[in-house]
């Protein structure tokens, strides 16, 4: 019957996830009764290798890691992209592969073009 | 009994079985968790001509639970300055992220939890919730060395997730199936046994790419503990940084399962072993799994032992110019040659 479909084998995965998460907050909850708590002011500091930290901790940074997040979107849309195509790809045949090839040429020019601008150097 | 009582107890009962099979999954990943600790300490100590523990228990076996039990009464420190509900949750997801994926690993020919039609892309997906946790930590713990970190560590695992997602492309073209017992049950029937063959390219891209996925050494760059004290989970301390700890280990042990799923054939040995040694069939499959498992995260600690560390920007040009380049490639050489055959 169409519309009436569940996905039954998730299931399981629903409960290990709930289970998992149980397993860590009920493991640090139950903890709370046996462990000690003498906080005071200097060991409630930010780490700051034993000096008192300076300056703000969320200043801005390297430019690098927004596009490497950006070129990341780029090519793991692209790779969801071929995964159902490996997947029938042997009941599509060469019309599959051709498609393939130029949709893989396609994105090997905008990865050039991405290395010629230099957005995978570090330095 | 009306019909619509007897579908419910039949749904308890299945909600039962399912209950108790993670319940034992659960246990002996955490076992197996406690016994890798150990286990890679002795590893690492033999290789550096020590002993490793052995002050608890006979030849320090009881070391991890020690371990345990010590951080579990430790003071859990909370940072004044610290997101503090963000900086509570972010151990958790980052574990229970890693904990997930041990529902979609088929152990033996039946005992697999969740058996998904779309297993491997849930196991690449739950890697993407992992950066989460990562993230989450190095922000909200509002220190340096955590913030540098958390940006490090997420850069570093997200550029490593598309040279490992490629790398599988190959072998979902050969078995031609996303479902993971599926893909054991191809191999198998397959004339190389077991795909590491076939896909030698994409087998060391993927353990190129799965070592750096966990953080481990030589990429272990976000916990680089001489300039970044212990990266994004610095501020942590007590069973929130066991927390962290025992999801580093749960991924290792995954990776080192789909490295054993994907290309060296999972519970099954190729025609060629099963031929000449008949009798091995009576071994039962969870323990070539768990041999093969074994062998993959001894590779873990014997290149921790022996390769240093790289530099940020050799990591990443590792990843991004010389993986993504031969995967892509790979998938088009697996193509052409499934083509041509």
């Amino acid at each position: 019957m169409p519309g009436t479909y569940l996905p039954s084998e998730y299931l399981p995965v629903l409960i290990f996830i709930m289970i998992a998460t149980a397993f860590g907050l009920g493991a640090l909850l139950i903890g709370m009764i046996f462990r000690l708590k003498r906080p005071y002011y200097e060991k409630l500091m930010p780490y700051e290798s034993g000096i008192t930290p300076t300056g703000e901790t969320r200043t801005r940074f390297a430019i690098r890691f927004y596009i490497i997040a950006m070129l990341f979107v780029v090519f793991d849309v692209e790779a969801i992209f071929i995964y159902p195509w490996a997947v029938v790809f042997d009941k599509i045949g060469i019309y599959a592969f051709i498609e393939m090839v130029i949709f893989i040429v396609i994105l090997f020019i905008g990865y050039i073009y991405a290395w010629k601008k230099e957005a995978f150097q570090w330095d | 009994m009306t019909p619509e009582i007897d579908a419910l107890i039949k749904f308890g009962i299945n909600v039962l079985i399912i209950i108790i099979k993670i319940a034992v999954v659960l246990g002996v990943g955490l076992l197996h968790v406690a016994y890798a600790t150990y286990f890679e300490r002795k590893v690492i100590g033999h290789m550096q001509v020590r002993l490793g523990p052995m002050r608890v228990g006979p030849h320090g076996l009881l070391q991890p639970f020690a371990d345990g039990l010590k951080l579990f009464f430790k003071e859990d420190i909370l940072p004044d300055k610290a997101d503090k509900p963000v900086f509570y949750l972010a151990p958790v997801i980052f574990m229970a992220a890693a904990m997930v994926n041990l529902s979609v690993i088929p152990f033996a020919s039946n005992f697999v939890i969740a058996n998904l039609n779309v297993g491997l892309l849930f196991v690449l997906a739950m890697a993407g919730i992992g950066v989460y946790g990562i993230f989450i930590s190095g922000w909200a713990s509002n220190s340096k060395y955590a913030f540098i970190g958390g940006l490090r560590s997420s850069a570093q695992v997200i550029s490593y997730e598309i040279a490992m997602g490629l790398s599988l492309v190959g072998v979902m073209i050969m078995a031609g199936s996303l479902n993971l017992t599926d893909i054991v049950r191809a191999q198998q029937e397959s004339i190389y046994g077991m795909y590491a063959i076939p896909q030698i390219v994409a087998f060391i891209v993927f353990t190129i790419a799965a070592v750096a996925e966990t953080n481990r050494t030589p990429f272990d760059l976000p916990e680089a503990e001489s300039e970044l004290v212990a990266g994004y989970f610095t501020e942590y301390s007590g069973f929130r940084f066991a927390l962290f700890f025992l999801g580093e280990y749960i991924a290792m042990f995954i990776m080192a399962s789909m490295a054993t799923v994907c290309f060296l054939g999972g519970w099954t040995l190729p025609w060629y072993i099963t031929e000449v040694i008949p009798f091995i069939n009576y071994v039962p499959g969870i323990v070539w799994f768990l041999m093969k498992v074994y062998a993959f995260i001894f590779f873990y600690y014997w290149i921790r032992a022996t390769v240093p560390r790289y530099r940020y920007d050799q990591l990443m040009k590792i990843g991004w110019k010389i993986l993504i380049p031969i995967a892509l490639a790979n998938i088009l050489v697996t193509g052409l040659v499934k083509i041509l055959i």
